[in-house]
């Protein structure tokens, strides 16, 4: 061979052209690609919200199937009729709310800053929803996700999703039959706000009883269960003065 | 002439059995006590850790002659993760749904100890046609096993199929549930995946008493 692979200039000159190669095809990559899969994740956040409040293309059973890409922007106009940006007590309205990371917010909320926080709300069939977006944490990375209420602060409808939850353990949060299950559960005991619980046997695998602030746990999933709880009650908390005010009993 | 010669053949045949890369070489277990408590997420792993050895083994045995050995082990790395971000981005771009499911999957295979296993042992010292096979051979070693236990952790776990469900509905009760029988929770956690490897090795060796290691 005509160099010495052992020799300390040449692994030098090699790890040199092979960072800037890698860092050329990445970058170039990410660059021409970053704009269709921001357009991507732009209808994802539209098809979660919608979700939640019930738009969906569910079957009576089984998977998750979201408003199509391709009908999702029209859908969420006509369905979502008001967007706000709580700051404080400053309401004010903005049509680009959905695009706020809520991960940066809650961090300004826990450094003590000024934070703006997005909330939508819908309309259909003549009844509206409130949806609140939620951030929290599982066992691995971050778990998200919109929680629909009705004025009382009782769930229409939910949807998770997760970063990196253990396949076919804690990634099933983001199962029909898990977030099935908090449909018709309230946030409130006797008035107060509590939350819901994700609770290992609570003896109502079906979710039978509705008043109890509880659904059942997934089996192998504890710590992306109580994730689930803390972020629910942590994220609806962030927006319990403006519930108050729309509270009808 | 046949498309591929018999020690080519063998390159392929010997990891699903007598080479096998979970039970015989003890590589990748890691991955394969963490997801194979669905059958669905054994198959989607098994795919892509085919592609991403396959490639991945190719461009190594390319690289072979050029790569300095004091910073082989990190160049390995630098290649797997390069091909498993491209794969990502592209999915995110034109298959969005496909790469939500598979985004859980890029760690696990970036730190999946069969990829860097392969590159070492044999990518760095031969061609790249058989470093291809060799590659295909031994994800497909893998992703038998990974099947094999995915479907009794599923089945006995959760009594389900690719979710379908075999034994009929355990919450109201029918089908084989009518009869008394109940899930076994226990397959759905992680030490069961060892359990049922274990067993896995223990037929295999039984079978073919030249595989038992003396010591």
């Amino acid at each position: 061979m005509a160099f010495n692979k052992e020799n300390n200039s040449y692994t030098i000159i090699f790890a040199a052209i092979m960072v800037i190669v890698v860092g050329s095809i990445l970058a170039y990559l990410a660059s021409a690609l970053s704009g269709k899969i921001k357009e991507n994740e732009r209808f994802e956040k539209q098809q979660n919200i919608l979700y939640a409040m019930g738009v969906n293309e569910n079957k009576d059973e089984g998977s998750v199937n979201f408003v199509p890409t391709d009908k999702v922007e029209a859908e969420f106009s006509k369905y979502i009729t008001e967007q706000l940006l709580i700051s404080g007590d400053q309401i004010t309205k903005n049509d680009e709310a959905y695009l706020i990371d809520l991960k940066k917010q809650i961090a300004a909320i826990k450094k003590g800053e000024s934070a703006e926080l997005p909330l939508f709300i819908g309309e259909k069939e003549g009844k509206k929803y409130y949806i609140i977006p939620m951030y929290g944490k599982g066992l691995w990375d971050a778990i998200w996700g919109f929680i629909a209420l009705n004025e009382n602060m009782v769930v229409q409808g939910v949807y998770f999703d997760h970063k990196a939850e253990t396949p076919g353990l804690g990634a099933n949060i983001k199962q029909r039959y898990f977030m099935d299950d908090f449909a018709g559960e309230s946030l409130l005991n006797n008035g107060q706000f509590k939350g819901i619980t994700v609770a290992k046997g609570n003896n109502d695998p079906v979710n039978n009883t509705k008043d109890d602030n509880e659904v059942d746990a997934l089996a192998g999933a504890t710590i992306t269960g109580n994730g689930v709880s803390a972020m629910i009650r942590e994220s609806v908390n962030l927006y319990k003065d403006y519930l108050e005010t729309i509270r009808v009993n | 002439m046949a498309l591929l010669s018999k020690k080519d053949t063998n390159l392929i045949l010997d990891p699903l059995a007598d080479n096998n890369p979970i039970t015989i070489q003890v590589l990748g277990i890691c991955s394969a006590l963490a997801i194979t408590a669905e059958l669905q997420a054994s198959v989607v792993m098994a795919i892509s850790v085919l592609f991403v050895l396959g490639v991945g083994n190719v461009v190594i045995s390319l690289l072979r002659n050029i790569i300095p050995t004091k910073i082989r082990i990190i160049v390995q790395l630098i290649v797997v993760a390069t091909l498993v971000i491209i794969v990502d981005q592209v999915l995110k771009a034109f298959a969005y749904e496909l790469s939500k499911t598979l985004s859980v999957f890029v760690g696990l295979i970036i730190t999946n100890c069969i990829i860097m296993g392969r590159f070492e042992a044999f990518a760095l010292g031969n061609g790249p046609w058989k470093a291809f096979l060799d590659g295909i051979g031994n994800a497909l070693g893998y992703g038998i096993i990974l099947i094999i236990v995915g479907f009794f952790r599923e089945l006995l776990g959760s009594g389900t199929l690719f979710g379908f469900k075999v034994f009929g509905d355990p919450v109201s009760k029918t089908g084989l549930y009518a009869t008394g029988y109940e899930n076994n929770g226990f397959m759905i956690i992680p030490p069961a995946a060892l359990i049922v490897v274990g067993i896995i090795i223990w037929v295999q060796r039984s079978r073919n008493r030249a595989l038992i290691e003396e010591n």
